[in-house]
């Protein structure tokens, strides 16, 4: 066992007890078994409240080991509370290396994003999911959504999609957009804005998802099939945006938008910090740039 | 569910030797190789040489069982392993309790000279909750050197190839009817020495010929 000497309380690796991870690994890996299925598990209180990713640090607490390097990112920034916390987290309780570049990381636990670099074989990207199951704002009952997914009965999710389109000439949902895994269940993707939906098709990263309150975890394996529910005259589309990045010019990537004043002044902005730097530090300059300024930023830590 | 009955006197040494030098890192870098193992169907992982189990229970079968085992699991174990050396010593690491009916068991260990039980009655899981399904762990001679067996399903880019020596009669078949439950099924992992690959229900195995179902890959 792992004690930390000199703390009034210690903890074991990782904060969970062995019997927690064992239930939570052995969670994992049926979940890897049937992509896209939401496995039950008994979800621990966490020292930290409920919506501040407890699915996902639980994930994460359970598969993390000392060689490990984390990256955790909230709204694909590596400097927001949430993040920051978590990764602060990890390293009281696991010791481990952090970092804020994707490709250095073996694992990064994400709130609503994918990073913009493409993940590679061995990286492990474990979401952190509010809601996992994806008919629940069509059907309450816990009862029936557990049949209609014994069932494959997902006809309701294409009658609400289709109703995005009456009502408003498109599919209107811009994020948390179903996707089917697998050719087989239909799975809420966490509140990730549909613009990352074609990045988790064979996608060669293994990719957990763990609801804490929800108490439900769920998987996709490495170079499967993730397909963006749509219709054959309304396909399904992602985001696209008027203008690159304002810091670091780039296309073709997800952008926030930040207003700046009260003037209808605004600017948009990547989204993954990390992508944004690595670019500004390459020499791209988007249009409201500083000399240098972004250049010298120290990373988050 | 009949749970372990052992009397003091079996009670040695010998049951509290030879498990994880250090459980909690063990246990995840064993759990790491399980994790993608199952994310790759096929590929091999190579665990640390952490464990010195009683024979005849093997290192890779020992390291599963410690690894994702505990009170929570019934086990069963196939006639070779049955003997009161290997129920201590897994009483004593994992505290899991033992069956004798197969179906009933969360994980199901076959030693190398064992014929394991056929894989249609072990539990499956339901069609609400299929993840309660069995895991069969099968330890091999060897995972190279036999017939040529292809991979293809979620895991896995294009296919892959694996050759195991000492698959149970009708193995392939067997898995192209559990393949044909999905999402209900039993997932299996194959263990050698201290190698391990992983076949979860979704992977679709087939003979180097082609044909997944109906055909014998001994």
């Amino acid at each position: 066992m792992t004690v930390m000497t000199g703390d009034i309380a210690t903890y074991n690796f990782a904060y969970l007890d062995e019997q927690t991870k064992r239930m939570i690994r052995r969670a994992i890996l049926k979940a890897i078994a049937i992509p896209g299925y939401q496995v039950p598990f008994a979800s621990r209180e966490m020292p930290m409240p409920y919506g501040w990713g407890t699915g996902g640090v639980q994930v994460t607490a359970s598969i993390i080991g000392p060689d490990d390097t984390l990256k955790v990112i909230d709204q694909g920034a590596d400097d927001t509370t949430n993040a920051v916390s978590i990764r602060a987290f990890f390293q009281k309780v696991a010791n481990v290396a952090v970092t804020t570049h994707t490709r250095d990381a073996t694992i990064i636990q994400t709130r609503h994003r994918i990073p913009e670099e493409p993940l590679t074989e061995g990286q492990v990207l474990v979401y952190q999911v509010p809601i996992p199951e994806p008919l629940r704002f069509l059907e309450p009952r816990e009862t029936e959504t557990r049949k209609m997914h014994a069932l494959e009965e997902y006809g309701l999710m294409h009658v609400k999609l289709y109703e995005d389109i009456a009502r408003h000439g498109h599919i209107a949902t811009t994020y948390a957009y179903p996707v089917l895994v697998a050719d087989r269940y239909v799975m809420d993707p966490s509140p990730t804005p549909k613009f990352d939906n074609p990045k988790m098709d064979m996608s060669p990263a293994l990719q957990l998802f763990g609801a804490g309150r929800e108490k439900r975890i769920y998987a996709i394996p490495p170079y499967t099939r993730v397909v963006s529910l749509d219709f054959e005259d309304h396909p399904f589309e992602i985001q696209s945006f008027e203008e690159p990045c304002a810091l670091c010019a780039a296309e073709g990537v997800y952008l926030d938008e930040v207003i700046l004043d009260d003037h209808g002044g605004r600017m948009f902005v990547c989204s993954d910090t990390d992508h944004c730097e690595e670019r500004l530090a390459q020499g791209h300059k988007g249009r409201l740039a500083a000399e240098d300024a972004y250049a010298a930023k120290e990373p988050a830590q | 569910m009949q749970t372990l009955q052992f009397d003091a006197g079996q009670f040695t040494a010998k049951a509290v030797d030879g498990g994880f030098a250090d459980p909690v890192y063990d246990a995840q870098a064993v759990f790491h190789a399980l994790m993608q193992a199952n994310a790759r169907p096929g590929v091999r992982e190579t665990l640390a040489d952490r464990l010195e189990p009683p024979a005849p229970l093997e290192a890779g079968l020992a390291a599963v069982a410690l690894t994702l085992c505990d009170p929570d699991t019934p086990v069963w174990l196939s006639p070779a392993l049955r003997t009161d050396a290997v129920r201590a010593w897994l009483a004593f690491h994992a505290g899991c309790p033992l069956t004798d009916d197969a179906g009933a068991a969360a994980f199901v260990l076959c030693a190398q000279d064992d014929t394991p039980p056929a894989q249609d009655t072990l539990h499956a899981g339901t069609q609400e909750y299929p993840d309660r399904a069995a895991t069969l762990v099968l330890a091999l001679p060897a995972l190279d050197g036999g017939a040529a067996l292809t991979l293809t399903g979620p895991g896995i880019e294009q296919s892959a190839a694996i050759s195991p020596v000492g698959l149970p009669d009708g193995f392939v078949a067997a898995r192209a009817d559990n393949r044909a439950l999905f999402p209900r099924g039993v997932d299996v992992v194959l263990v050698s020495g201290r190698d391990l690959v992983a076949l979860p229900r979704t992977t679709v195995v087939a003979t180097a010929d082609g044909s997944s179902s109906n055909a014998e890959a001994n």
